[in-house]
């Protein structure tokens, strides 16, 4: 039910940057969505659809660019993508690291005509 | 002829730009906000009700609701003696931060110590929306049982406490304290844990303690 909420955001960001642009219409939208971020892009595809009648960004094609997850152990300094849950430290087992990649949540680019 | 536009800006910028506006009204007036998230039934209400039972002759308190329907919560936690505004999402499955800005200015922030924002019941959708709140805090509870952390790491892995509730019911359910931890462990390494019952009040004391000592630390830095 967020990606409501969130389809609707990537909505009004595109449509800003394009009338800035003063482009009429959009016909892609780039976003980068990290593995760690709950989205299901079906659904956000679903809801834009709908919402995206009628304005400049009807019919724009979404882009899902996922990024993997990369932590960089605090404790030895290894980096690595966990491929389960468990994001420890292969290396030594350390539990304090910190998330370089994954969390992405954004709109790279638009293209418009 | 397609022209691109490059703009690299976070889909929630809006929201969280809220966020932080709502953060600033609260250190201004020097309130510590505390997001409770939790699955429905998890006893979100039950421990704000002991909370503001417990601590209203030390701290002034109000209470932010969230739900999709009813003033059910907000009915309770005034019942119990604090200030309370409900917010009515109709329909949304999560607080965010314009909902919580319109909650705010109903309540007058300066005659408030401690503001509890109670999140929608749901283990997924509240993770994903900042509120400006301090602290965010995690209800689980037994009945729900020991694989949640594996189920819903989103939600684990982005708070900063964690209660679980309802361990008077430990002997009649099938909940391995251990495994729930370790998957807590992994996602959230040291999270601080109070493991409670609000119906019995065993480890309360432990919980209000933390409180008491966020609400002390968090004077500390807007003073």
């Amino acid at each position: 039910m967020h990606e409501l909420s969130i389809t609707e955001s990537i909505l009004e960001i595109s449509l800003r940057h394009a009338a800035e642009a003063e482009s009429e219409k959009i016909t892609d939208i780039h976003l980068v969505i990290g593995q760690l971020s709950s989205i299901v892009d079906d659904s956000v595809q679903f809801y834009w659809d709908i919402i995206s009648d009628g304005t400049a960004a009807q019919g724009a094609v979404l882009h899902f660019r996922r990024v993997r997850v990369e932590i960089e152990c605090q404790a030895c300094g290894e980096s690595y993508h966990p491929e389960e849950l468990d994001l420890s430290c292969p290396a030594c087992g350390s539990r304090d690291i910190r998330v370089v990649a994954g969390e992405e949540f954004r709109l790279e680019a638009i293209e418009v005509e | 002829m397609k022209e691109r536009i490059p703009i690299v800006e976070k889909i929630l910028s809006a929201n969280d730009h809220i966020a932080a506006q709502n953060k600033s009204a609260l250190d201004l007036a020097g309130v510590l906000g505390l997001n409770f998230m939790a699955s429905p039934g998890a006893g979100k209400t039950s421990l704000i009700e002991h909370t503001i039972k417990k601590l209203k002759d030390r701290l002034k308190l109000a209470v932010i609701d969230g739900d999709v329907a009813t003033s059910i919560d907000a009915d309770r936690a005034a019942a119990a003696g604090a200030q309370s505004v409900q917010i009515n999402t109709g329909g949304e499955c999560h607080l965010d931060a314009i909902m919580l800005q319109g909650a705010l200015s109903e309540l007058t922030l300066e005659e408030i110590d401690l503001l509890i924002v109670e999140n929608v019941g749901n283990l997924i959708c509240p993770a994903s929306f900042q509120l400006g709140t301090h602290k965010s805090v995690l209800i689980a509870s037994v009945p729900e049982g020991d694989d949640k952390p594996y189920k819903y790491p989103g939600m684990y892995r982005g708070v900063e406490a964690l209660v679980i509730n309802k361990v008077d019911l430990l002997p009649y359910v099938e909940f391995d304290m251990e495994y729930f931890q370790q998957g807590v462990e992994i996602l959230n390494p040291g999270l601080v844990t109070f493991p409670l019952s609000c119906r019995t009040e065993e480890g309360l004391d432990a919980y209000l303690a933390w409180v008491e000592a966020e609400m002390e630390a968090h004077r500390r830095v807007v003073q």
